[in-house]
């Protein structure tokens, strides 16, 4: 049975935390993906970044990742943690940690559930950056102002 | 039976809106809501965004049930990192 954590928090990623967390006697690889606030983006200078959640789903959806990667791959803890409200320039808004007894498991699982977290998981990111803010996503025809 | 409505993101901020309560006709899908969004929201997107009911993504064609929670979801913030 593998064993599993997830959360979104107001607080700052404690990836210490979430090593200690995947830890297991049996594990031999262990991966850890941090996602950090970019100074740039497109051609912005990005001053800092602000994510909201549809917190309720955004945790069914990371338990949804996390029984699929169970499904796939033999590994043993999955801890998928969520940064929300404002994220300075270079700090951590997003991380996952795998444990596994091989490092191609925890390779394949960790990168397998930050591409699904970031595609899956209701949760928008909006950038303030010179001369005005807009929200992020696939399709950048939308929510912009203050452009100009 | 009246089904409430959560908006996110770009979609809250255009419609100026976190949560609307909307009555709807027993067996009107998630299509028939969305159309009667539209026409009370004119800030709405005419491209409908991701739909989830219940905290599970459906689409247009699910049918809806009293005390429901549908979510417009925008497009999520990406793969870029």
């Amino acid at each position: 049975m593998m064993k599993s954590s997830y959360r979104v928090t107001s607080d700052g990623i404690d990836t210490a935390a979430m090593l200690a967390e995947v830890g297991d006697a049996g594990a031999g690889g262990t991966t850890l993906f941090v996602g950090t606030t970019r100074n740039e983006n497109e051609g912005r200078i990005v001053e800092r970044l602000e994510y909201e959640a549809y917190e309720a789903m955004a945790l069914e959806e990371m338990r949804r990742i996390g029984d699929e990667i169970a499904r796939r791959w033999r590994v043993i803890a999955v801890c998928m943690v969520h940064k929300l409200g404002v994220v300075p320039i270079g700090q951590a808004s997003v991380a996952v940690a795998v444990s596994a007894a091989h490092r191609e498991e925890a390779f394949a699982a960790c990168r397998y559930g930050i591409d699904t977290l970031k595609t899956t998981v209701p949760i928008w990111k909006k950038e303030f950056y010179r001369g005005g803010e807009h929200w992020v996503g696939p399709c950048h025809a939308h929510g912009v102002s203050g452009r100009g | 039976m009246t089904i409430r409505v959560l908006f996110f993101a770009y979609l809250r901020e255009r419609c100026g809106v976190r949560e609307v309560d909307v009555e709807l006709p027993e067996g009107a899908s998630v299509g028939d809501l969305w159309q009667r969004l539209a026409a009370r929201f004119p800030a709405l997107p005419t491209e409908p965004p991701k739909f989830a009911v219940n905290r599970v993504y459906v689409d247009k064609g699910h049918p809806l049930h009293d005390n429901d929670e549908l979510a417009l979801i925008p497009p999520v913030s990406g793969g870029n990192q």
